[in-house]
């Protein structure tokens, strides 16, 4: 497309977002959810994830990208609205089996538990012999670089590596969506970097969907094919965003002048969420 | 560089407190001889050893007798304490209704509680009673603790096993029960020293049965003012409970080791 991201920026109210020709991975309609407590995290959520985007969620804290993604994942029922999976199989309770991978904030390992036996689990849950899922999930520990490690303890690891660790038992199951719940969010810049690069490498070609939840525009910028730009009070996708440039990105991306075309029209979008005001 | 960071050889940690013990005891032994202090105030540490040594077979008997007693209402302890942990943690309900009558348990001076439970098991039973008494003693430290650890799941690791569809069972098995561990293993040392409290204090409570424990033999020295043969069965019940600290501490160790904050030693 020969459009700039300023032409892009003035196409992309919401209406005008470009709502995938191929029918939707989850289809995400008039969302809404309350707490018992009163509050309103999200209203009125509209958003259709095409199959191999990599789509983020952006928005100052209190926006409820968590909340919003939680509720993709399972965890917990919209108050109002439907999130369908219409290509999904549904299992005999009448609930959509969801195929996804979950990277939560934090590594969320099992402390006693070794790194094979961290990104083993998913597939246990299911079942799963040891024996059988061994080439496979030593598979996934090699597919983010940590072959070396395998019979390790989370105590033993960087920060960066135990974040590797919580990515391969998110993709041990060959999930067709990948959910990401700020998962660089404590991670130093240096590290951030090359994790956001490595996630690149690894969704590319793979076919398969990222749901990234971020508070920063650079790093949804350098990540994503589409942006949600959400705001508060409550919860709500204020503007999207098309990422036009073309895979693979890498550093020269990072330098270039449609990059910092893209940031600055996201910055502006998430401003306008905000309200102008300060979080 | 503080005293405190300077790293400590693990064979230091042995021989140091065993130099001082052996300084504390040859003072006290020299003062002793020194001062001709009379056996049935102090005796000194030789005739100790002494009495130990030609009184072994009915001490050795009374060791016996008072280390089963104590083992016995610490697996016991442990079994139930766990089990109950489990069933509260798994119902709300059960939680709520055991809770209040396991602190009631607890706060009762055991003392108190041992003549009534020498009536209900009868007086040619003081065994068993002993046994009641030591568990009842041992067991609040293990529900407890277990109870916390159960319920002090990372939030997240939860949310984990629920979007994986993980069993109840599962989720004990590989989540719950990991995570208890440490404070499981910390109720057990606690638990271990109050088991041999308990059977100690219920036996000069309730009195010995058909055999006599270390309790029993320290009362029956006293009253004979056979006080060499009193420290001696004093220096057994110490080192009974040294031993079970002690193993109880490498069970810990054993099983926290690669991956508890509390099993690692730091280098600075």
């Amino acid at each position: 497309m020969s459009a700039t991201p300023a032409a892009w920026a003035a196409a992309t109210t919401r209406t005008a977002a470009d709502e995938p020709a191929a029918p939707a991975l989850i289809r995400i309609a008039g969302v809404g959810k309350r707490y018992s407590g009163g509050t309103q995290a999200l209203q009125g959520i509209d958003l259709a994830v095409a199959e191999g985007e990599f789509l983020s969620l952006l928005g100052p804290s209190g926006c409820g990208k968590s909340t919003l993604l939680r509720l993709i994942a399972g965890l917990g029922e919209p108050s109002e609205g439907s999130i369908d999976w219409p290509r999904a199989t549904y299992d005999a309770a009448g609930r959509p089996e969801r195929s996804i991978g979950f990277v939560f904030q934090e590594p969320t390992l099992m402390p006693w538990a070794t790194v094979f036996e961290n990104v083993f689990l998913p597939l246990r849950l299911a079942g799963a012999r040891r024996r059988d899922v061994a080439v496979q999930v030593e598979g996934a520990i090699e597919g983010v670089g940590l072959a070396g490690f395998v019979r390790a303890y989370p105590r033993e690891l960087s920060g960066g590596m135990r974040m590797r660790v919580s990515i391969a038992r998110a993709l041990v199951k060959r999930p067709k969506v990948l959910l990401m719940d700020e998962p660089f969010a404590a991670l130093d810049e240096i590290t951030r970097m090359r994790l956001n690069d490595d996630l690149l490498d690894l969704w590319a070609g793979r076919g398969w969907t990222v749901l990234f939840v971020t508070h920063s525009v650079y790093e949804s910028v350098y990540l994503s094919s589409r942006i949600a730009v959400m705001g508060a009070r409550p919860g709500h996708i204020r503007e999207l965003i098309a990422v036009d440039a073309p895979y693979p990105r890498d550093e020269a991306f990072r330098m270039s002048t449609a990059y910092n075309e893209y940031c600055r029209v996201t910055s502006a979008a998430l401003r306008g969420a905000m309200g102008g005001s300060e979080p | 560089m503080s005293d405190e960071s300077r790293p400590v050889a693990p064979a230091m940690r042995v021989i140091v407190p065993l130099v001082l013990g052996a300084i504390v005891v040859a003072i006290w032994q020299v003062l002793v001889w020194w001062l001709e202090v009379p056996k049935f105030v102090l005796p000194a540490p030789s005739l100790i050893v002494r009495s130990l040594l030609s009184d072994y077979p009915s001490l050795l008997v009374s060791l016996w007798i008072t280390l089963r007693i104590t083992l016995m209402a610490f697996v016991i302890a442990l079994a139930t304490g766990v089990a109950l942990a489990v069933l509260s943690v798994q119902s709300r309900l059960v939680e709520i209704s055991i809770f209040p009558y396991a602190v009631i348990l607890q706060v009762t001076p055991v003392v108190a509680i041992a003549p009534l439970i020498l009536i209900w098991v009868g007086v040619e039973h003081i065994d068993r009673a002993l046994l009641i008494l030591a568990t009842i003693v041992a067991f609040f430290p293990i529900l407890s603790n277990t109870t916390l650890g159960l319920k002090s799941v990372d939030h997240n690791l939860r949310d984990l096993f629920q979007l994986y569809g993980a069993t109840r069972w599962q989720r004990l098995r590989l989540l719950q029960m990991p995570a208890a561990l440490p404070y499981l293993l910390g109720g057990m040392k606690i638990s271990g020293g109050l088991a041999l409290i308990g059977a100690v204090v219920a036996e000069f409570v309730a009195g010995s049965g058909t055999g006599a424990g270390l309790a029993w033999r320290i009362v029956e020295s006293a009253n004979r003012l056979n006080i060499p043969r009193m420290f001696a069965a004093l220096l057994l019940l110490s080192a009974l409970g040294i031993t079970i600290f002690l193993l109880l501490a490498g069970l810990e160790k054993l099983l926290l080791g690669r991956w508890h904050e509390s099993a690692m030693q730091r280098e600075r």
